[in-house]
């Protein structure tokens, strides 16, 4: 797997996914659309001021609530390359793997990284630098088992294969 | 080391003796469901699969129910993807409007799920079969997709808390009060990636309806699922509802949790959860302020049971909502309806000024039937108060039981039955 590097959207305990891409814009699954209302509901200008690459660091419980797919969907399509967490919401950890957006459990980092940061993501090694602050924080690695299905390119890829 | 209910199911789904907390496994499923919204997405995975169809036209459910009857164009697209994927793939559990409810309350109600089964939905409430014993969790579309196509799907073998029912309910406490009171106590990541295992003997005292509503929240607490055991109440209800063979799994007396709790019924008071966390929650006693009111919803796949709709019934027989206020009560089922018509209930609500809808998830997750605007503040008996859920961003949703919600349409602001 590669890495990821960009600018830090911050956001506190428990975002759920209808401040993540709001219900009623649930009555399309496209992509773009989605992208388009991305964090509407908790960070209005965001999808102006992202660009492709950037990071989202959250506290506790990131993606809370519905099993909407079009979460990570949205966050992904908007240009995120990652989001780091000190804890996920096990549909959305689940969802992210399965569509392949990559995510990362790491206390430290969601308390030692600020928004605006620039930060860097290896995902082999599970490292997370924050190159604005000179400082390194270790990332949960994947299980085996969810690294298959995330070098497969996601859940499809994985069956097909297998 | 003893193994938990839930661990013993998923150990027997996937043809192992044993499995412990942590284990990766892959099981078998017994049925795999989505609904309107979760389902397209699902469906445009599947056909990425290199795959004939699904693995068991019998073991599929799909029931539009978040945006029936079409609220626009575009939830007309999504159903018309969906009902053509039912026929193409000639789906039993397709259930039509006029057919539908609401997920979770239709499936058990059609004895689709029993104990013993391991059932993934792509929806977060799919936890809601706990209440009969069987497995059941949320899922993304993909892991529905990949369901639908394999019949098994991954699981990481959750550890478990478990909460120990003693005692039983007074006055017009019932399972939402429960639920409410758990979450305000642990939190809303309380039980994070974990099994929420509900014993002891007051669980007698909780009609099966009660059992729905405790399980379907356990997701709220970021619970992997809720379970009860299988007590002669809930053999009844599957008898009455299913022809479906069932499995009773019992906890093994060493089992092991890595938390406990007691959770005395006789001590429960009404409780609401305020905006925007279902885990801030007070007792009504608590209540000190008056809490004005512009909306009531008396519904969703957490509340809009029989019993959900005889107590609000019970409390605005013979009385009138307040001026300007909207009581919207939903039905979570047709057969509901129907038994709400035929007991009456639809006709005292009406009278009341109160109105009945079509079964819909609509206004619970703010896509219709029920929209909130700047500023205004709903008492609702579904599952969720974050921010924005059910209509603008300055709206305030507070949850709590249909008792509360009827006294509250009826005061206009936040009370109990026992204060009119």
């Amino acid at each position: 797997m590669k890495s990821a590097k960009g600018t830090v959207f911050k956001y506190g305990d428990n975002v759920d996914t209808d401040v993540i891409i709001p219900a009623r814009y649930l009555n399309s699954s496209d992509p773009a659309e989605l992208a388009a209302h991305c964090m509407e509901d908790i960070d209005k200008g965001f999808v102006e001021k992202v660009h492709r690459g950037d990071i989202i660091v959250a506290d506790k419980n990131f993606g809370c609530g519905s099993s909407r797919e079009h979460a990570p969907i949205a966050i992904k399509a908007a240009g995120v390359s990652c989001v780091i967490a000190e804890t996920f919401a096990r549909i959305f950890y689940r969802n992210a793997i399965n569509i392949g957006l990559p995510i990362i459990e790491c206390p430290e980092a969601a308390k030692g990284i600020e928004a605006g940061d620039e930060v860097e993501v290896d995902f082999d090694s599970g490292i997370i630098t924050n190159i604005t602050r000179g400082t390194k924080f270790q990332g949960q690695a994947f299980p085996e088992f969810m690294q298959k299905i995330i070098d497969s390119g996601g859940l499809v890829n994985y069956i097909n294969k297998s | 080391m003893g193994m938990t209910m839930t661990q013993k199911i998923l150990a027997a789904h996937a043809g192992l003796d044993k499995v412990e907390a942590g284990q990766l496994i892959e099981a078998d499923l017994d049925l795999v469901l989505g609904n309107d919204i979760t389902s397209p997405v699902a469906i445009r995975e599947m056909e990425k699969m290199k795959v004939d169809g699904v693995f068991d036209k019998d073991k599929i459910a799909l029931v539009p129910d978040h945006f029936v009857p079409n609220k626009d164009i575009k939830s007309a697209e999504h159903c018309k993807c969906v009902r053509e994927f039912a026929y193409r793939n000639e789906i039993t559990n397709y259930f039509e409007v006029g057919e539908m409810g609401i997920e979770h309350a239709l499936l058990p109600e059609k004895g689709l799920t029993v104990a013993g089964d391991v059932i993934i939905g792509a929806d977060s409430h799919t936890c809601t079969y706990g209440a009969l014993g069987a497995f059941s969790t949320g899922v993304g579309s993909t892991d529905m997709a990949a369901g639908m196509a394999t019949g098994k799907a991954w699981f990481k073998v959750p550890g478990a808390i478990r909460f120990h029912i003693t005692g039983k309910p007074s006055g017009w406490v019932s399972g939402k009060d429960v639920i409410l009171h758990i979450i305000g106590k642990i939190g809303v990541d309380g039980a994070l990636y974990k099994s929420m295992e509900f014993t002891g003997e007051g669980i007698r005292h909780l009609s099966m309806d009660d059992r729905f509503t405790i399980a379907n929240m356990a997701i709220e607490a970021g619970g992997k699922n809720g379970i009860f055991p299988v007590d002669d109440l809930a053999i009844a209800y599957m008898k009455e509802h299913s022809v479906k063979p069932y499995t009773v799994y019992e906890a093994d007396e060493d089992a092991v949790y890595e938390e406990e709790y007691t959770v005395d019924l006789g001590s429960l008071r009404p409780t609401v959860a305020f905006p925007h966390l279902p885990e801030n929650t007070k007792t009504i006693d608590e209540i000190k302020e008056d809490i004005a009111i512009d909306q009531v919803v008396i519904g969703s796949c957490t509340n809009g049971r029989l019993d959900d709709l005889r107590i609000a019934a019970k409390v605005l027989a013979g009385r009138h909502v307040a001026k300007g206020m909207r009581c919207i009560i939903i039905p979570a089922t047709q057969k509901i309806y129907l038994q709400a018509m035929e007991e009456g209930l639809l006709k005292t609500f009406v009278e009341a000024g109160a109105v009945v809808s079509t079964p819909t998830c609509g206004p619970c997750l703010g896509g219709y039937m029920g929209i909130l605007a700047e500023g205004e503040r709903c008492v609702s008996t579904t599952n969720r108060n974050f921010v924005g859920r059910m209509g603008h961003v300055k709206s305030e949703i507070y949850l709590a039981s249909p008792a509360v919600a009827a006294a509250s349409a009826v005061t206009g602001k936040i009370s109990e039955p026992g204060q009119l």
